[in-house]
């Protein structure tokens, strides 16, 4: 229909203009601030020098190399890494079977046992964060009955919070229903005819479901692998609540920078790589799903 | 279609792993003792205790203006944006629109923080909200375009056909038909804005404290049991506000 | 001067030419349809008309002026759609009263127009009913009803009647052609349906592949096609690959492979040598168990392969000697017949020289 470009850009100007703005442009300036001097008291020092004579752009890529060469930064991405692995298969592990049983529900149920999924979502991610402080606290119930439980086998008593494991619990705890949707999403659109011709071939039980619905819920599982470990990657609050000092992850050390030694361009390159691994991956992972979806 | 019972069983586990946190929270805020320990008594001290805190009512006060301003405009720009991505063919703004959803919160947070310093804007309230409207966008973006992509063409065509211009066709025959979809939209972004966390926390100015960050204040530093009342009322408000917009636009929940 | 006039239309999608040259003028008052199979181009000729697309080549005429670059609302010509496109949000009243309010039409004299457009369609009392509490074909007279409403200059109508069943598209069918008679008001009606376009039309134009095979009255379609799509598409017809072996005054001789040299009725300026198809319906073909030929007739022996009883009449597929099938036509109340034949019976077919038309390619 002839409505003509002016009425493209009225209505794609403003929210384009807006997100330009406030968007795009912040992070141009985090990449070029990855490349400039820390001022004297923190933030960053003046862009153009023009003092003693040596007129010019201060840029400078000793930031990026001071990451690169310090083992400890290095490490501390693997670490993230690792943890952020960890939880999407966790999630994985847990939202599978949600998923599986909501889909095959009776079409009435699906949209409240979905809502029922999504509810916690919506709640405060501190609060949910919270609870787990709750549960895994030194004088919390769940702990008592857990170390006593494993004092049956002779173990000694664990303190759960402020460990590694604590910020694993809280990651897939709160990142649980970005796996269970989009695999849902998935394995409603299944063909419940697949299975039954299956099984009349004489597939059990198991093999029913490694043959032919996960393959077939493989698209799915990448979406909420994407969903789940890009932010998680980047996640610094619950490293910094139930983790304590040993638990910190990429995030963490980028708060730091920013808002405790202020040491800005330093910030900004810690930032950006986490940014290019972190998308990086996901197009890696959108490969591979490309590759397996013939 | 039959479901085996051992994949009940782990689904319910998996509902309760979901909820039992939550409602361990809302439990212990009506619990009669300051540790989050054994169960001594039913109490409604913490809830008093919470609304006599001024502190904590400034920064409610401070969460619903943000929250409101945050979600209409982002609404309008939002509805613009699923509305144009939906009709033309654009290859920018989905990406613009999209990213934040994509991305790391806290790269949001720490590159708003360092644009704000450059052009000098002083951190408070408007730094928020300014950071919680670039967010908010995308999610209502995604269910009015889902809304959209359900509507049937030949409606608009039809207005048309029958003398409405462009802007007549949309007011009185799109707008009215994913209006749901807005308004769920609407809903979801003051949600997300009142819960959000990392961005505030690094475009919030020293005296503009929202509710999430006095939260995590009282999380990580004071802990005392009126961070179980506030919980609980916010987690009512949000299941209130979430089952609304959900009944309005059902896809909606489901877009991401 | 025509109502409306299509001159040279070119519609492409990419490399596919989807209107192709296209040029006809319709009067106002007719009754006109476009026919043809599905990717024919008719409705994206329609739309153009409408004004939903923009020909790349060539221009659009109403009512004397050029409304090529013009918008479908600026434009007096309304669209009744496949699917309806009734607003499910707005009630049967509301629906119908659109356009009036487009134009800016006072409020009262909306409300009786609107009544007046019920009456029209029969549909008397339903105006507070919601679209999705309607019937399919009260839905489809609600949206004939919106597009007359105000008078509009030409009807455009793609398909209409394309949802509904058979019987009912009968009535529909009876229905429209005396609403047009009465409002007086010019119809395009595009369908793929021949035998509905033959009922309601009073010219045709039959498109194939983005262009016009012919366009003419029902019964000049019928009873001379002008080529062998045409004379395929519309009702049924025998197609006999044939070579022109002479003239002579009223009639060609023909050739045809594998039956031999028959008559047929002479065509314009058809050469010796020229190849083409015997054009035959199946009504004109006589068949019997013992035909007396004459010298103005076809005569041909052969056996029944099957046959299709139709309830008013049966079609015969009659193999002849070296395996050419033709069928024939026969009213099952025929006086004088003896009975119905089976597969397997001798019988004797014949037809009228003039009855068969040759048709060059």
């Amino acid at each position: 229909m002839p409505s003509g470009r002016f009425h493209k850009w009225v209505i794609s100007g403003p929210p384009l203009a807006y997100l330009l703005i406030f968007f795009a442009i912040p992070t141009l300036i985090m990449v070029v601030a990855s490349f400039r001097q820390p001022g004297p008291y923190g933030g960053l020092a003046p862009l153009l020098s023009g003092a003693q004579g040596s007129a010019g752009v201060a840029l400078t890529a000793e930031n990026y190399a001071r990451f690169f060469t310090n083992f400890l930064y290095t490490e501390l991405f693997l670490k993230s890494l690792w943890y952020a692995l960890i939880t999407t298969a966790g999630c994985l592990l847990l939202a599978y079977p949600l998923a599986l049983l909501i889909a095959r529900s009776p079409k009435s149920q699906r949209d409240l046992l979905v809502l029922l999924v999504i509810l916690p979502f919506w709640s405060n991610f501190l609060i949910r964060v919270y609870a787990w402080i709750i549960i895994l606290g030194p004088q919390s119930v769940f702990v008592g009955a857990f170390n006593w439980s494993i004092g049956l086998f002779g173990l000694g008593p664990v303190r759960l919070l402020y460990t590694p494991a604590a910020v694993v619990i809280g990651l897939i705890y709160v990142h649980l229903p970005f796996m269970v949707l989009p695999l849902y999403a998935n394995l409603e659109k299944h063909d419940p005819a697949l299975l039954d011709a299956a099984q009349d071939l004489g597939a059990g039980a198991w093999q029913r479901f490694w043959r032919v619905t996960f393959p077939l819920s493989l698209p799915g599982v990448y979406a909420g692998a994407a969903l789940v470990f890009i932010p998680a990657f980047g996640i610094f609050a619950i490293p910094d609540l139930l983790g304590g000092t040993g638990g910190a992850m990429i995030g963490n050390i980028i708060k730091q920078q920013f808002l405790d030694s202020r040491d800005w361009p330093f910030g900004s390159v810690l930032s950006i790589v986490l940014t290019v691994v972190a998308i990086g991956l996901a197009g890696v992972a959108a490969w591979f799903a490309r590759r397996v979806r013939q | 279609m039959r479901r085996s019972g051992w994949l009940a069983a782990a689904a319910i586990a998996g509902y309760v792993f979901l909820y039992a946190p939550l409602a361990i929270v809302v439990a212990y805020s009506f619990n009669n003792s300051s540790m989050n320990a054994q169960w001594v008594g039913f109490t409604l001290d913490w809830y008093r205790k919470l609304f006599r805190n001024a502190d904590m009512l400034t920064a409610a006060r401070n969460s619903l203006v943000i929250g409101l301003v945050a979600s209409a405009v982002s609404t309008v720009l939002g509805t613009m944006a699923g509305y144009a991505i939906y009709r033309y063919r654009l290859r920018l703004l989905p990406l613009l629109v999209l990213a934040p959803i994509a991305i790391p919160e806290i790269l949001m947070g720490v590159s708003l923080l360092l644009f704000f310093v450059m052009i000098n804007l002083t951190l408070g309230m408007l730094s928020i909200t300014l950071a919680h409207i670039a967010f908010c966008i995308g999610f209502v973006a995604i269910v009015v375009r889902a809304r959209l992509a359900g509507l049937d063409e030949s409606l608009v065509e039809a207005a048309r056909d029958l003398g409405a211009t462009p802007w007549q066709a949309f007011k009185l025959v799109t707008l009215p038909l994913i209006m749901p979809g807005v308004v769920a939209g609407a809903l979801m972004a003051f949600t997300l804005s009142i819960d959000d966390f990392v961005i505030t926390f690094f475009t919030a100015g020293p005296d503009s404290r929202t509710l999430p960050l006095a939260i995590y204040t009282m999380v990580k530093i004071t802990v005392t049991p009126e961070v179980n009342a506030v919980s609980t009322l916010l987690m009512l408000l949000t299941l209130v506000l979430i089952v609304v917009a959900s009944k309005l636009s059902p896809g909606a929940m489901r877009g991401r | 001067m025509a109502l409306l006039e299509i001159r040279n239309v070119i519609r492409r999608f990419g490399d596919f030419a989807a209107v192709d040259n296209v040029s006809l003028s319709i009067e106002a008052g007719e009754f006109f349809c476009l026919l043809g199979p599905s990717g024919c181009g008719k409705t994206t000729l329609l739309r153009m008309v409408a004004g939903f697309d923009a020909p790349d080549g060539g221009s659009i005429w109403l009512d004397g002026n050029d409304v090529t670059g013009i918008p479908p609302e600026s434009r007096n010509v309304h669209t009744v759609f496949q699917s309806y496109a009734l607003f499910p949000h707005m009630s049967v009243a509301q629906n119908i009263a659109f356009p009036l309010r487009m134009a800016k039409v006072p409020a009262q004299e909306v409300t009786r127009r609107v009544d007046e457009a019920l009456e029209d369609v029969s549909l008397t009392g339903m105006s507070a009913r919601y679209p999705n509490e309607l019937s399919g074909g009260q839905r489809q007279r609600v949206a004939v009803a919106r597009a007359l409403v105000n008078r509009p200059a030409l009807l455009l109508l793609d398909e209409p009647l394309a949802a509904l069943d058979a019987k009912l598209k009968e009535r529909m069918q009876l229905e429209l052609i005396g609403l047009q008679k009465e409002v007086g008001i010019t119809f395009v009606y595009v369908t793929h349906d021949q035998q509905e376009a033959l009922a309601l039309a009073h010219r045709i134009a039959v498109m194939n592949q983005g262009r016009i095979e012919q366009l003419d009255e029902p019964s000049k379609l019928y009873g001379f096609p002008r080529n062998r799509f045409v004379a395929d598409f519309i009702g049924t017809c025998n197609i006999l690959e044939a070579e022109v072996v002479r003239e002579a005054g009223q009639r060609t001789r023909l050739n045809i492979a594998e039956l031999g040299e028959v008559d047929a009725l002479a065509g314009e300026a058809t050469r010796p040598g020229q190849r083409g198809v015997l054009a035959l319906r199946p009504e004109q073909v006589v068949i019997g168990t013992q035909l007396a030929p004459g010298p103005d007739e076809n005569h041909f022996a052969g056996r029944v392969f099957d046959f299709l009883y139709l309830g008013d009449v049966t079609l015969y597929v009659v193999e002849l000697a070296n395996g050419t099938r033709i069928e024939a036509m026969l009213p099952n109340s025929a006086p004088g017949r003896a009975k119905f034949f089976e597969p397997g019976d001798a019988v004797q077919i014949s037809w009228r020289y003039d009855a068969g038309r040759f048709l060059a390619d």
